[in-house]
């Protein structure tokens, strides 16, 4: 069975961004970048799933610049076998990158696909999803267990009510949450045979996709800073400011 | 308490720019250690340090390793970050890869090694003892002693120890007193006591591999009739299975200022039928084969002042940045600000960013032309890299640890109050700092060691060449404009001028007055750091400016150009000072008889 991982390459959760003067977006100049924490997990998983015998594969892909390839290998650091590196240097978005990954599925036939849920740069949490209804497969998304059994998986998924678990009939595209494990420290061995792992380029032109926006961003702005806080004197006078002023209630 | 961040940016910078990385990967045998392969490897290292170690920092001081009954428990969470260690295989990273070791040039250990040591001091030492021993196998044991200890070493299921230090031979070790007994299965029984031993005993690792020095029956006094031993806590049966408990045991463990969570054991070695011990190399040699090892291990030392410089600069700047008090300087009745922007606090937040800066520059650089002293194929160019890093290694290992206690104390400074005060975590870099400069070799030993041994005896020409470099870096500074370099140009080329003027004083004297000359060695030897950082920080802010210049848009690059020019005016203008101390001052040093004091 091969399990595909799409991983990207966004600025590391530790960076405190910041706007670009001209409001167009995130400045993303000179900024330390990493894989994206979610996608991390993916990798784990599937690294997992191939230890532990269900899987016999994983294949990692990430479409953008050229330094995603660093990405990719930190992937196949954790124990991927090989990578994708879709290449282009334009803007992508999530339905974009959806139909790369379709036209990458078409090729490689993955039995499940295992996305991050979402990215942590612009937390859109649609390419999953978008992805299998263009390859019309089942989803379960927000994983936070995966149990595969023959052509089935079984997927604990956290919903706002609680815990969901689903029975998704195989091949299906899989999203995870952050509980559905511990990403591993690459070993110093792992991160040298990275290196030596195959890593194919290609390019959307090449799978046949257009990446055009069709979104346009208008603005990018910094949330508006916290205020101080004030003291209310009593639960009487806090209901009133919640209705009064806050407008909550 | 804010946790340790490698600072990638700067250790990328200095491995490429400064130590010249990509040359050191097309050395014979560092093939490997291509610049993209090191960064992932930096990342991960980063990540580890980042996310295991530094997190059990404050609680291994708090808590300390404890001893009872012969053995030690290690704080909560030491052996399973231990562990964990191990099996990413940060044990492996330099060593050969006949026993399974990645063979990583020394350029990138250092890198790595700083990072252990900045986020958890007493956890590095572990690993970085077990090297030593490593080295000292692979260099001069028997093959059987190396098939039977090295690949468990490497691979960090077994751990090593140095055993040299006795009560009566500390820097002195032609003391030992420890004695070997030959048995007739060419096997030796070991009696005495040891101290010191960093890791002695433990509770993270399957067995502990003593290197001992000691004395045949026969051997002659001094120096020369020391042996070096191997000496496992357990015995190992020929199939590599553990066997008997051998008679070597920790029989207490010190109470130090700093580095709690580092087990430095008293060693009982015989108390009972003798310890069992394995003669390394040649009998009466012993000395001489820790004399190979000891240059690693003062670099190695050495980083730990980097790494203390760096992990103390982090937590008072970002104290700093939190910390609101008093008003801006100069506005009345304005709004309190962060202490970050008071020009005493700057001053201070920039003399620990520069030192941090200009000590790993110079480490790194003195670790690649280890590489080339090593791997380069041509002898020549060997043989001069060898001259310069036997030269810069006392400086490493003095210059950089004492800058590391002297920064770690400006941390503290930076903290105010709250820095005396143990939560804050500034504190315990202090008291870690402090040990770098007294193990391996005080300042004082590295100091002696500089002028001595690697200068005086070949007349001051690996220094003059030394010199020469530092000297040629002034008609690229001239070609640059503007106040930073031209402070930086001026101040170097003072600083180099008083450097050669005391080098000379210290060569021509030390054959007539040794006296007069080792009353010197200690500034001498500070002299020569703060000129040969002053010399790296100079390089570093020309190739920066390079980069401003060439549209690259990085603030990295024009911090660097201030950080150096920092530099030159509140450290390198330190320079003439320190040659008049050299030169002038031995006479106060020496004037007053004992009783005087």
């Amino acid at each position: 069975m091969k399990i595909l991982v799409p991983v990207k390459r966004v600025v590391d959760y530790n960076v405190k961004v910041r706007v670009k003067s001209d409001a167009s977006d995130v400045d993303l100049a000179n900024v330390k970048m990493s894989m994206n924490p979610f996608d991390e997990i993916a990798v784990e998983e599937a690294v997992r799933l191939r230890e532990a015998g269900v899987a016999t594969e994983v294949v990692v892909v990430s479409a953008g610049v050229a330094n995603c390839q660093e990405t990719l290998r930190t992937a196949m650091a954790i124990g991927a076998d090989r990578g994708i590196l879709i290449q282009t240097d334009g803007e992508l978005q999530p339905l974009a990158v959806a139909k790369l990954l379709k036209a990458v599925c078409d090729k490689e036939q993955p039995q499940i696909v295992i996305c991050g849920k979402q990215a942590i740069d612009d937390d859109a949490n649609q390419t999953g999803q978008m992805l299998a209804g263009l390859l019309n497969r089942p989803q379960a998304t927000f994983a936070s267990k995966i149990v595969v059994a023959g052509t089935q998986a079984t997927v604990t998924r956290e919903i706002d009510g609680g815990l969901e678990t689903i029975e998704v009939p195989l091949p299906a595209v899989l999203t995870a949450d952050l509980r559905l494990n511990e990403p591993r420290y690459a070993t110093l061995p792992n991160i040298m045979k990275a290196k030596k792992k195959p890593l194919e380029t290609t390019n959307p032109a090449a799978l046949g996709v257009d990446v055009t926006p069709r979104l346009k961003t208008l603005k990018v702005a910094e949330p508006a800073k916290r205020t101080a806080g004030i003291k209310v004197a009593d639960a009487a006078d806090l209901v009133m400011k919640l209705k009064t002023e806050a407008k909550v209630i | 308490m804010s946790e340790y961040i490698a600072p990638l940016r700067d250790m990328q910078f200095a491995l490429k720019e400064l130590a010249g990385l990509e040359q050191v990967a097309q050395l014979p045998g560092c093939e490997e250690a291509t610049p993209d392969l090191v960064d992932a490897v930096l990342e991960e290292a980063a990540k580890f340090a980042e996310g295991v170690l530094s997190p059990l920092n404050w609680s291994g001081d708090q808590e300390g390793a404890r001893w009872h009954d012969k053995a030690v428990t290690m704080p909560a969470g030491f052996k399973e970050a231990y562990k964990l260690f191990a099996d990413s295989g940060w044990t492996a990273l330099a060593a050969e890869s006949e026993w399974g070791g990645q063979g990583l040039p020394k350029v990138v250990s250092a890198a790595v090694n700083e990072m252990w040591k900045s986020a958890n001091h007493s956890f590095s030492l572990c690993p970085l003892l077990t090297a030593g021993a490593i080295e000292a196998l692979v260099l001069t044991g028997s093959d059987a002693l190396k098939a039977t200890y090295l690949e468990k070493m490497v691979s960090g299921l077994w751990t090593g120890t140095m055993n040299l230090t006795e009560p009566s031979a500390g820097s002195d070790l032609a003391a030992v007193r420890t004695r070997a007994e030959p048995q007739a299965d060419g096997s030796y029984k070991i009696f005495g006591q040891k101290i010191f031993i960093t890791y002695g005993e433990h509770d993270m690792a399957d067995n502990i591999i003593h290197l001992v020095l000691a004395r045949t029956p026969t051997a002659p006094e001094g120096v020369k009739g020391i042996s070096l031993f191997v000496v496992p806590k357990f015995l190992v049966n020929d199939d590599g299975s553990l066997g008997a408990r051998n008679d070597a045991y920790c029989v207490s463990i010190e109470h130090k200022l700093g580095i709690h969570a580092s087990p430095t054991a008293i060693m009982a070695f015989g108390d009972h039928s003798g310890a069992i011990g394995y003669l390394v190399g040649e009998e009466n040699r012993g000395l001489e084969y820790m004399f190979i090892m000891m240059n690693a291990a003062r670099f190695g030392v050495g980083l730990e002042g980097v790494a203390a410089c760096e992990r103390a600069y982090q937590r008072a700047r970002d104290y700093a940045r939190d910390r609101i008090q008093c008003t801006d300087i100069g506005v009345r009745g304005g709004p309190k600000v962060a202490i970050i922007q008071h020009p005493d606090v700057r001053r201070m937040l920039m003399t620990m960013k520069s030192y941090a800066e200009a000590t790993r520059a110079l480490a790194y650089v003195v670790a690649a032309a280890h590489d080339a002293a090593v791997h380069h194929a041509d002898a020549e160019t060997r043989k001069r890299n060898q001259a310069f890093v036997d030269l810069m290694i006392p400086v490493v290992k003095g210059w950089s640890t004492e800058s590391g206690v002297t920064i770690a104390s400006i941390g503290v400074q930076v903290h105010g109050g709250m820095g005396y005060v143990e939560e804050t975590g500034a504190a315990q870099h202090l008291r870690d700092a402090q040990i770098s400069t007294i193990y391996e070799g005080t300042t004082g030993i590295q100091a002696n060691d500089l002028i001595g041994r690697k200068m005086a005896r070949e007349g001051g020409a690996t220094l003059k060449s030394v010199i020469a470099m530092m000297r040629a870096l002034d008609s690229d500074l001239a070609k640059q404009g503007g106040a930073h370099f031209a402070a930086i140009r001026s101040r170097l080329a003072a600083g180099v001028d008083a450097l050669a003027t005391a080098g000379e004083w210290v060569v021509a004297t030390y054959g007539k007055d040794v006296r007069a000359a080792s009353a010197g060695a200690v500034p001498f030897l500070k002299l020569l750091g703060i000129v040969a950082g002053g010399w790296q920080m100079a390089r570093a802010a020309l190739i920066a400016q390079a980069k401003v210049d060439a549209g690259d848009g990085d603030p990295f690059f024009p911090a660097k150009v201030v950080t150096a020019r920092f530099y030159a005016d509140h450290v390198l203008s330190g320079a003439a000072g320190l040659a008049s101390s050299v030169t002038d001052g031995a006479e106060g040093v020496m004037a007053l008889h004992e009783d005087m004091f």
